[in-house]
């Protein structure tokens, strides 16, 4: 079974600044793999460049055995890979069901004409998208939000608004972006739930960027640890905990990090 | 041949240096505010207007003044009014749109402009103006060529100008604090640089440059309509973005490119109604190939 | 479909019908002074010309600010062929047709500014839009058989109430439509974050074309409708003052509201007609309230909201499916 997610040699200048270097790595179906390192180590980069937003000028990226190097965003979207971002990038002014609805904009089989006339087709598909979008807002507990504009949700709503959002579309792999910045200790264990039950839920495959440590060692079956642009470690989390390179690109030379143990429940 | 061919690079300098004059009124706007002032044709219309007025106003003294002395008086006059429109202009209508969306900056724009212009009309009515003639020295005959004294004047006075402007940008602390503003505009006021102050600033010299190349273009093409400030500054404006607006440099090159455009397009089509088509096909053409004109530089969206 | 919806929609197409019939017979009982009825199909003419503006600057928040020439374009297309190609007995028959014709024109033209649309925004696009304007008007100006700067003239007044009403009932409805879908919401995704609209599988570039076909198309049509209304066209009526016209049109409105396009479009017409009589005034009085309503009002009377009988109907938006 080949892997669902095929990084080769991947590597991004801006200008004269090579932001990634020669990267590679592979994520098979069902799994968790955490992607960290300091900032500006390229993270973010990587991800805009599986998505789309970046033309690749060195490497190839396959998905689910297709090379998706050179296709559009929307297209690698429609095809499976999903995302949320470092600062949400919700719709604003949209309403929370549009935001959704709008998740599911390569799946709606009504055409235009469809669309202008009002026909039996588009009322069938619009009415089979809303519900979806509605299975999804009650699944996050947004129900009552629907009609809310995006930007006046508390943060926590929103960032589960735009996970709604990601999710609607059927992805097999998702992609976050620091999905738990800016929170607090009780937040991130609710975040930490969730993205376990969301998983098995909508069987997905997940590559998380996230800086907290709680949260890569409770999430991650292995992680690959970036730095400059280069990967200068990769394995499962206690591993990489200790490991001197990761210390080092962390702390500078000589420092350690605090002891963090995973929880209780650890991952399968 | 050649002699015609000189000639008219004569020609396209002389209308070039204009063009250049305007366009860098638009672009040290939009360098510093990211807003096209598209009012900046009209203003600059108002300036010849006002040079007129000046011209004619110093003409009609019991005092004979000599005429370079007329010339001096309406020029500065012109420049300063002029500089002080600009400045209201921001204070009225821009300032208190800083934080809204571009598009109502963009809109409110058309809007002045159009104020301006038919406000202009109405006050004067649509009979053309004459401008006095200042410059009565003998054109000069070198090498076949006739080169008049308002030719040489034009040029040396908009490269004078150019110059200067150029070394206020790079070695004043003026002009630093313009780039500044221009590159992070947020960050400006936190370094105790009165950003409002520059703004107005660089409104009053970016009028009053243009008010400069009125009073050249009244003096080489004494011909004044209300509608000329669309004419020109359209055309000055595709110079500002096919230099690369934002950029003093683009600019000025993109001015004489313009100037150039102009002068030599009658010459090989053959109606000369067809420049317009031309210049706008032109500035289309780079706005999809080179959106940021030919010395600018691009923008980046962080994700 | 509930009941309640039957009857909504019922309701709906009885009054566009009772409209219809209005403008049909209105005209000639000799109720309303002509004048009136003038007024009224100018009102008109304007509601469809800001309803398609405003999908492209309202909804899709893009900055076209040259759409006077998509107008020109279907006004001399539409013209051209009631004087030039038909023979004058048939063109009433026609004229649906001519208008469709020239609205497919200009919905042609719409290609060349949608482009450009793809890579570039805000002010460059502004100036993209303008330049198309003025390529279109002085493409006009060069064109002797079409009468060059002095315009062309010939076309029948094939233009009535009825017409007028029937095209902006099209317009309104198909826009709405438009809106309310799954399309409609991308448009205002772009508006709203092009990049993320992009990475959450809204195909942009189709959907900005759409837009700027679709725009293009209806204010072609209303450059038919004011052809043979006026039965005289220069190169001059859709010049950049024509363009703002249309920009404060929508701006006063609102953007992004149906309703407001119907508003914006109607009291500027109205008040344009009452202050008629301060002849050249008027043009600076104009640019001069875009200026304080840009300042003091940008969102318009009607930002992004709808009255009543154009928000989404129940079954569009509710969980109860």
């Amino acid at each position: 079974m080949s892997p669902l997610l095929e990084i080769h040699d991947l590597s991004h200048h801006f200008g004269g600044l090579a932001a990634i270097s020669d990267f590679s790595l592979a994520v098979e179906a069902g799994e968790l793999v955490g992607l960290i390192g300091p900032n500006g180590a390229g993270k973010t980069t990587i991800f805009n460049l599986i998505t789309g937003v970046f033309r690749i000028a060195q490497g190839r990226i396959l998905f689910q055995g297709e090379d998706i190097s050179a296709w559009a965003s929307h297209r690698i979207t429609a095809a499976g890979i999903a995302r949320t971002f470092q600062n949400i990038r919700l719709f604003k002014n949209l309403s929370a069901l549009d935001n959704v609805r709008l998740g599911a904009f390569a799946q709606h089989h009504y055409r235009l004409f469809d669309a202008l006339r009002r026909s039996r087709a588009f009322a069938e598909e619009e009415r089979r998208l809303t519900r979806r979008a509605w299975e999804l807002l009650e699944r996050f507990q947004l129900s009552h939000y629907a009609d809310t504009l995006a930007r006046q949700l508390p943060y926590g709503e929103q960032r589960r608004l735009e996970m709604a959002r990601a999710l609607i579309s059927g992805p097999r792999l998702l992609l976050l972006d620091e999905p738990a910045a800016g929170m607090n200790h009780s937040e991130a264990e609710d975040l930490i739930r969730i993205i376990r039950e969301v998983k098995e839920e909508f069987h997905l495959t997940i590559l998380l960027i996230e800086h907290q440590m709680r949260v890569v060692l409770n999430l991650c079956q292995r992680v690959t640890v970036l730095d400059f642009g280069c990967t200068i470690a990769a394995g499962p989390p206690q591993e990489i905990q200790h490991h001197p390179a990761v210390l080092e690109a962390y702390l500078g030379r000589g420092g350690h990090l605090a002891e963090e143990k995973p929880d209780a429940a650890a991952p399968a | 041949m050649l002699q015609i061919l000189a000639q008219n690079v004569l020609n396209a300098l002389q209308l070039g240096s204009v063009y250049a004059l305007i366009a860098l009124g638009y672009t040290m706007v939009y360098g510093i505010l990211t807003m096209i002032n598209f009012a900046h044709g009209d203003i600059f219309m108002v300036s010849a207007y006002l040079a007129l007025a000046g011209a004619t106003f110093l003409l009609g003294l019991p005092v004979g003044l000599p005429l370079f002395l007329v010339f001096t008086g309406a020029l500065l006059f012109s420049m300063l009014v002029t500089a002080l429109l600009g400045v209201t202009i921001e204070r009225l209508a821009y300032r208190p749109l800083r934080q809204a969306p571009r598009v109502s900056a963009v809109i409110t724009a058309l809007g002045v402009g159009l104020f301006l212009e038919n406000f202009t009309l109405g006050l004067l009515g649509p009979e053309p103006r004459h401008f006095p003639t200042l410059i009565t020295l003998a054109p000069w005959e070198v090498a076949g060529l006739t080169i008049t004294p308002l030719q040489v004047l034009i040029i040396l006075l908009a490269a004078a100008l150019m110059i200067l402007l150029d070394l206020l940008v790079r070695r004043t602390l003026l002009g630093m604090a313009m780039r500044a503003i221009s590159y992070n505009r947020p960050i400006v006021p936190l370094m105790g640089v009165p950003v409002d102050r520059v703004i107005s600033l660089t409104f009053a010299l970016g009028s009053a440059i243009a008010a400069a190349g009125g009073l050249m273009y009244g003096l080489a093409y004494p011909v004044l309509d209300p509608y000329m400030g669309v004419r020109i500054g359209w055309w000055a404006f595709i110079a500002a973005v096919v230099g690369g607006i934002g950029n003093i440099r683009g600019a000025m090159l993109g001015g004489f490119i313009l100037g150039t455009v102009e002068v030599f397009t009658p010459l090989i089509l053959p109606s000369s109604t067809y420049r317009d088509f031309v210049a706008f096909s032109l500035l289309l053409l780079l706005l999809v190939f080179k959106p940021t004109g030919l010395l600018g530089r691009p923008v980046f969206e962080r994700v | 479909m509930t009941t309640s919806n039957k009857r909504k929609n019922l309701l709906t197409w009885l009054g566009a019908a009772l409209l219809l019939a209005v403008a049909y017979f209105l005209p000639d009982t000799g109720l309303l002074n002509p004048y009136v009825v003038q007024i009224l199909m100018y009102v008109g003419i304007n509601m469809i010309l800001t309803l398609a503006l405003n999908l492209v600057n309202g909804y899709m928040g893009e900055f076209s600010v040259g759409h006077a020439g998509f107008m020109g374009i279907g006004a001399y297309v539409a013209a051209i062929l009631t004087v030039a190609v038909l023979p004058r007995a048939v063109s009433a028959w026609c004229f649906p047709a001519v208008l469709l014709v020239g609205g497919l024109a200009a919905a042609a033209a719409g290609l060349i500014v949608a482009y450009p649309s793809f890579r570039t925004r805000g002010d460059y696009l502004a100036i993209v839009t303008l330049a198309f304007n003025m390529i279109v008007k002085s493409v006009l100006e060069n064109i002797d058989a079409l009468g060059g700067p002095r315009g062309y003239l010939g076309m029948p007044r094939l233009t009535n109430l009825f017409w007028v009403a029937a095209w902006v009932l099209i317009t309104l409805i198909a826009l709405r439509n438009l809106v309310q879908s799954n399309f409609g919401r991308g448009i205002m995704a772009i508006r709203e974050d092009e990049l993320a609209a992009n990475l959450t599988s809204v195909d942009t570039r189709r959907l900005k074309l759409y837009a700027f076909l679709i725009s293009a198309f209806f204010t072609g049509v209303a450059g038919g409708l004011y052809a043979h209304l006026l039965q005289f066209i220069n190169p001059r009526s859709f010049s950049i003052l024509k363009s703002t016209d249309m920009l404060v049109m929508v701006y006063l409105g609102g953007v992004g509201s149906l309703t407001g396009s119907l508003l914006g479009a109607t009291i500027f017409t109205v008040l344009l007609e009452l202050l008629r009589f301060l002849g050249i005034w008027r043009w600076v009085l104009g640019p001069l309230l875009l200026v304080l309503l840009m300042i003091f009002r940008p969102q318009g009377l009607m930002g992004f909201k709808e009255a009543r009988w154009l928000r989404p109907a129940r079954w569009l938006v509710s969980s109860e499916q």
